[in-house]
């Protein structure tokens, strides 16, 4: 006990004098320019936030429409017609461009769509067995309907349907990918 | 236990109770009191405002370096794109590259004016050879991060201005191959040039910056401040003045000037980017940038066995001049109109410095066919930055799309692998995928029976993968094996 008061002050003694010289007029001025110095660094810290957050506001990594074929040619379509298709996507400062498979398939009213070739099971690609008039996913023997209805075997859902649109007389289709393993269709690219 | 309660009621009253906790263990009281209550002979003077406002500009520097480091790629390939991008895609993108640029530019003016201020002051006199020496030291390597950071966008102007450069450290005799080459990575200028610059101005001189930073404020805070030019730099016989408030107030003052003028700048007159570099242009005027121009017209007037003379010679007379100035002017005279060879000498060099970059300028508006080309660069490079961002192919996607050109059979062959769904499992242009492993190369790792024969007869590991035989005519099969061997 005795012990500890003889070190308290020895302490708080040094601390005493330096608060001393801490006037107010001393702090109050620590106080403004501490108050201006953080409001003008936060005030220069915005181009850069917006230079980090740019990723968030940028929108470069959409997909354009890519051509499939005149629709006239493609009505005439039976069977269900793989179609390759290149597809422009831009990753940050630089341009991949990539090869999709995907399926033009003729509805009972004439209508056409286009399917992904992607298995929503495990993304494997599916091939249109001929033979059978059923689309086949050669991983998990996943089978669909020539229109992309699931048949039988492990998929979750339907092959997936692409938006498309018509242009100038072309079928064009705009390339995405969606979640696997899930029983609705979520876009996530 | 009772002690304890009662100093933390104490210290309630005074810094408030976390203040007292966090002091207890940083000592953070003594460390401000250190650094505020720093004593000024003779009182704050907004004249000495040069060395901390180059502390300011260093931090702004470090910082905007680093932002733009998130976006930069250090590769002759990438690097012009990923600058093109940060200038023309990125949010705040010019703006924070200007602030970089401009902000070198700001170093270099602020310094010189912090050394010829401590020459005239006499202020390197009294026991602060060390000081002074470290602040050479420091004058070099903000030349240094100037002269590799000019290389990174990989302009033309970067690029030329470099060659220059690097060509110059090669006039060096003896030693002057062998620097040239290292400096380059090699004996041209390409991609490992760009590598070790940005190496050199990323990590290793802002490291020795750091350093000598910590040792010049040190051995500044040591030797204590030299007062005005009355004074005794050892000791000063003035009333003191506490560092904290009024220098503080000067220090941000002018912290704040610098603030508004780079930003100025960089808002109104961003810096520019010119066409990607093009090493086959043999038209291009290489022009360095402002602070080099007086090196650059000087070199104009040495060639052949003179040049020694014009780059190692007389430019080792004045540094060593410099260098050695506390150790032979050792006296305590101040004044500089009392120190007229010390003084006189300096403004000779500093004169001759000036004419010669406005000479620099000169030559070049007189000479028609320069100014003519000079103009046509500066067309280019505003053309340049007018044109919208265009990113830049990946390698890969050409190699996949010359496979097409390349060979008609490896082109079927491709159609072949992905109408048999083979890209499901072993990605686009073979790449692989997680249901299956990736065949570049396969062609090299086996030879033609062995990966023909895989082909039809899968072993029970592939099997186990899901890799069905393939079975197809022999003639789509040698189209398939042939695609397979292209890919590399």
């Amino acid at each position: 006990m005795s012990n500890q008061v003889k070190i308290d002050p020895e302490m708080v003694s040094p601390k005493k004098e330096e608060t001393a010289t801490l006037t107010g007029r001393r702090k109050f001025l620590g106080w403004i320019l501490g108050i201006g110095t953080v409001t003008v660094g936060g005030f220069l810290s915005v181009p850069l936030f917006r230079f980090a957050l740019h990723p968030l506001t940028d929108t470069t990594t959409a997909t354009g429409w890519s051509d499939l074929g005149t629709v006239d040619e493609l009505t005439a379509i039976t069977e269900p017609k793989k179609i390759v298709i290149t597809v422009n996507q831009v990753d940050g400062w630089r341009k991949v461009i990539l090869e999709k498979s995907v399926y033009v398939v003729k509805e009972p009213d004439g209508k056409l769509k286009v399917l992904s070739a992607i298995c929503p099971h495990l993304g494997c690609s599916v091939r249109y067995a001929e033979a059978e008039h059923q689309f086949a996913c050669p991983c998990h023997k996943g089978m669909f309907e020539p229109t992309g209805k699931l048949v039988s075997g492990p998929p979750p859902r339907n092959l997936d349907e692409l938006d498309s649109r018509i242009a100038d007389g072309k079928l064009q289709v705009r390339y995405q990918s969606f979640r696997q393993l899930v029983p609705t269709k979520e876009v996530i690219a | 236990m009772m002690s304890e309660k009662s100093s933390i009621a104490d210290s309630s009253t005074k810094g408030g109770r976390l203040m007292s906790w966090f002091d207890k263990r940083t000592d953070i009281k003594d460390l401000t009191h250190e650094a505020l209550d720093e004593p000024i002979p003779g009182g704050a003077r907004l004249a000495y405002v040069f060395g901390s406002g180059l502390l300011y500009i260093l931090l702004s520097q470090i910082v905007t370096g680093v932002f733009l480091a998130m976006y930069y790629v250090a590769s002759a390939d990438h690097a012009h794109t990923t600058v093109a991008y940060i200038t023309k895609a990125v949010t705040g993108g010019s703006f924070v590259r200007s602030l970089h640029s401009y902000g070198s530019s700001a170093m270099v003016i602020t310094l010189v004016v912090h050394l010829a201020q401590t020459y005239f002051w006499g202020a390197y006199k009294g026991r602060r050879e060390l000081l002074w020496l470290s602040g050479l030291i420091l004058f070099a390597f903000v030349i240094g991060m100037a002269f590799t950071g000019y290389l990174l966008p990989w302009d033309q102007k970067a690029y030329f201005a470099t060659a220059v450069g690097t060509n110059i450290a090669g006039e060096m005799p003896l030693i002057g191959d062998w620097i040239k080459r290292l400096m380059r990575g090699g004996t041209e200028m390409g991609t490992l040039t760009l590598s070790r610059f940005f190496v050199a101005h990323v990590f290793l001189i802002p490291a020795c910056i750091f350093a000598f930073v910590g040792t010049h404020v040190f051995l500044f805070r040591k030797a204590g401040s030299a007062g005005p030019i009355k004074a005794d730099p050892i000791d000063p016989k003035l009333k003191t003045e506490q560092f904290y408030p009024k220098q503080v107030i000067y220090d941000i003052i002018f912290a704040t000037i610098l603030v508004g003028i780079l930003g100025l700048l960089s808002y109104f007159s961003p810096v520019e980017l010119g066409p990607k570099a093009n090493p086959a242009d043999t038209n291009f005027m290489p022009r360095p940038e402002w602070y080099y121009l007086p090196i650059f017209q000087w070199l104009k007037y040495w060639s052949g066995p003179n040049v020694i003379i014009g780059i190692v010679i007389i430019p080792t007379i004045i540094i060593g001049f410099l260098a050695l100035l506390p150790f032979f002017d050792r006296n305590h005279v101040r004044k500089p109109w009392k120190r007229p060879v010390a003084i006189g000498s300096f403004l000779l060099v500093l004169g001759s410095l000036v004419f010669l970059g406005w000479q620099s300028g000169n030559d070049d508006s007189r000479d028609a066919s320069t100014a003519k080309q000079l103009a046509k660069q500066t067309e280019e490079t505003d053309a340049f930055m007018k044109a919208k961002f265009e990113p830049e192919l990946a390698g890969a996607t050409l190699a996949a799309q010359n496979v097409e050109l390349a060979d008609p059979l490896a082109a079927k062959g491709k159609t072949l692998f992905t109408d048999n769904s083979c890209d499901g499992c072993h990605g686009d242009n073979g790449t692989g995928t997680d249901a299956g492993p990736k065949l570049i190369g396969v062609g090299v790792k086996y030879d033609h029976d062995k990966l023909l024969n895989l082909l039809k007869n899968p072993t029970q590991k592939m099997k186990d993968g899901n890799m069905d035989p393939v079975e197809l005519p022999d003639e789509q099969m040698n189209a398939l094996m042939s695609y397979l061997n292209s890919l590399k």
